[in-house]
């Protein structure tokens, strides 16, 4: 089968599940409503002053679209990080870019930024510039002549990661606590719902990244030759490196600023699709956004449920699939390459 | 004939100090010319500068003085997808980890001539395949280049280079991993595609009497100087070689081809007998 009846098939199939777990999200949560009220207020029969209406559309709905949105973003993000490193384990949480992108939220909502549209791309500015911050960080420490070494990397990004967690814990001491109220509910990872403008905002600059990365996807590819092998095939290796590295870090700032630093997605999802689909980043990078969105929401609709009317950080469960994935891919992909 | 490749005193150094050489150039004053149709070869010492060389040709490197031309153009003109159309490299090594399969690998060799296409043509792939056939690596299409061989992988590149459909095909170290019956098919192969398609190659190698069997014309690098150029007959002097290479060499003709055959003149065996 060619490379796009593939992508077609992998993306139709994806786009169905990611339907049924869409509607699984909307139907279920704390708030104990029957599927015709849902379904009464989806068709918009509902009054606009209902229960079901404001739980559904004003709670339910944008939480899905944030979910969608920031695991696509992640995922492909993870992609990106991978194909650049030529390391399945890179990843924006384990290379401590989304470290980087948290010290830049907190940071912003010292000066008071808070979640209307022009605030929030504001604060996603600031998650921007800790996370090109981070990446750059972390890329400078483990570049070697040649390449990068794989070993240096992860540690690179412990680091870097570490030094900005101190960082924002320093800033959480020094400032009045209660101006940062939901920060250490946010630094888990979590859902909260988002207003219709600023997940405008959310979705421009996901896409925008997105896209950033699936031009340069077959570039990418050439990437594995090596990179003296890929300008020898016409790559320009610097300006393919530079942007896909940006536009990486535009994805994880852009989720960090709106749903906080959640880990692991970009190593699971990527993982997952590799084993059914290879490696090829122009099947990868498509079909990670919509995976990516299906693994979180699948996680929050989860996080909601487990223990309601209590619910979870989404961080702590994507922590749970993602460690031991991670070790999986530490003790048996790495044994070879080294 | 005309000259494909032109080289006009180029010089060029690294600027790390520990991989420099004479006097902190990798390569001083370097002039020569490759001509349309030939298989041309650059021999020397390790270190004498043919890496930088070819470097240089694919500008991975840009020269410090000097300048390279191809087809009377500077390289520095080319937009890299041009120069890739034009020459394709066969590595040394694989690259390793390589997730691909050997028919991915072959299609990457058609991207400097849709550098714009997200998915490869129909074309491509029927180029790609033909590539394949003529390398004998169509039946390992589907397998991943790292379960192959050496000889297999040395011809999935060699494909993949060919799939580039080039001008210039370079050869870096062509049979370093070989054995003896895949280095001889290796040598049938260049002068297949130098025969049949006229394809101009570029042989690097420090294996001298490979050079001196399929080349047309040779050039012998010292200390990053050209230190002769001309017929393997002409290079291949025993006085020549043991002044660059340091070493007393003895030099036959094979009685076959005609051409010289280059051995080392043991003095450390000999000596201890």
């Amino acid at each position: 089968m060619s490379a796009r009846r593939r992508l077609v098939l992998a993306l139709v199939t994806l786009g169905a599940a990611l339907a049924v777990v869409a509607a699984i999200s909307l139907f279920v949560g704390s708030a104990a409503l029957s599927p015709g009220a849902v379904a009464r207020a989806l068709a918009g029969r509902a009054g606009g002053e209902s229960v079901e209406s404001i739980v559904t559309l004003q709670i339910r709905l944008p939480r899905v679209a944030a979910a969608m949105l920031a695991g696509g973003a992640l995922a492909v993000a993870g992609v990106a990080f991978q194909g650049l490193t030529r390391n399945p384990l890179a990843e924006p949480a384990v290379l401590g870019v989304s470290s980087g992108a948290a010290f830049g939220v907190v940071l912003a909502q010292i000066f008071g930024l808070g979640l209307s549209v022009l605030e929030a791309l504001g604060v996603a500015s600031f998650a921007f510039a800790g996370a090109l911050l981070a990446a750059a960080a972390v890329y400078l420490i483990a570049v070697i002549p040649g390449g990068l070494s794989i070993q240096t990397l992860l540690l690179a990004g412990v680091i870097v990661g570490i030094f900005f967690t101190s960082a924002i814990t320093v800033l959480i001491s020094i400032v009045d606590f209660n101006r940062l109220g939901g920060v250490v509910h946010w630094l888990l990872g979590n859902l909260a719902p988002i207003p219709a403008g600023s997940l405008a905002v959310f979705a421009g600059l996901a896409l925008l990244g997105f896209w950033l990365i699936l031009r340069h996807a077959r570039e990418l590819n050439l990437l594995a030759l090596g990179e003296e092998a890929a300008v020898q095939l016409g790559v320009d290796a610097e300006r393919l490196k530079r942007r896909v590295f940006i536009a990486a870090s535009l994805l994880t700032g852009t989720v960090v600023a709106f749903t906080g630093p959640i880990g692991f997605v970009g190593l699971v999802v990527p993982h997952l699709l590799r084993g059914v689909l290879g490696q090829d980043n122009r099947l990868l990078v498509p079909t990670a956004l919509v995976g990516g969105g299906i693994f979180l929401l699948a996680a929050d609709t989860l996080a909601r449920n487990l223990i309601s009317p209590a619910e979870l950080s989404v961080g702590v469960i994507t922590s749970f699939c993602g460690a031991p994935v991670f070790i999986y891919l530490l003790r048996t992909r790495y044994r070879v390459a080294l | 004939m005309s000259a494909l490749v032109e080289f006009a005193s180029v010089a060029f150094a690294y600027p790390q100090p520990e991989r420099a050489r004479d006097g902190g150039f990798a390569l001083a004053d370097v002039s020569f010319a490759i001509e349309a149709g030939e298989v041309f070869g650059v021999i020397g010492p390790n270190s004498a500068g043919k890496t930088t060389l070819l470097r240089l040709l694919t500008r991975v490197v840009a020269p410090a003085r000097g300048e390279v031309r191809l087809e009377g153009r500077p390289l520095a003109r080319l937009a890299h997808a041009e120069l890739a159309r034009r020459v394709a490299v066969v590595p040394q090594d694989a690259p390793r980890p390589f997730p691909f399969s050997v028919e991915q690998l072959v299609l990457m060799g058609r991207y400097p001539h849709g550098p714009g296409r997200f998915f490869e043509s129909d074309d491509d792939r029927a180029l790609a395949r033909a590539a394949m056939a003529a390398t004998g690596t169509l039946e390992l299409a589907a397998l991943p280049l790292e379960q192959l061989s050496g000889g297999e992988r040395q011809r999935a590149m060699l494909a993949r280079a060919l799939a580039q459909a080039p001008m210039l095909l370079v050869l870096d170290e062509p049979t370093s991993h070989l054995d003896l019956r895949y280095q001889a098919e290796t040598a049938a192969l260049i002068q297949r595609v130098n025969a049949e398609r006229g394809m101009t190659v570029l042989l690097v190698s420090h294996d001298l009497n490979l050079a001196a069997e399929v080349c047309d014309r040779v050039l012998l690098l010292s200390r990053g100087r050209v230190a002769c150029v001309g017929t393997p007959a002409e290079v291949l002097r025993r006085e020549m070689l043991e002044d660059v290479f340091g070493c007393a060499v003895s030099v036959d003709v094979n009685p076959v081809s005609g051409r010289p055959v280059v051995q080392v003149a043991w003095p450390s065996v000999r000596a201890g007998r």
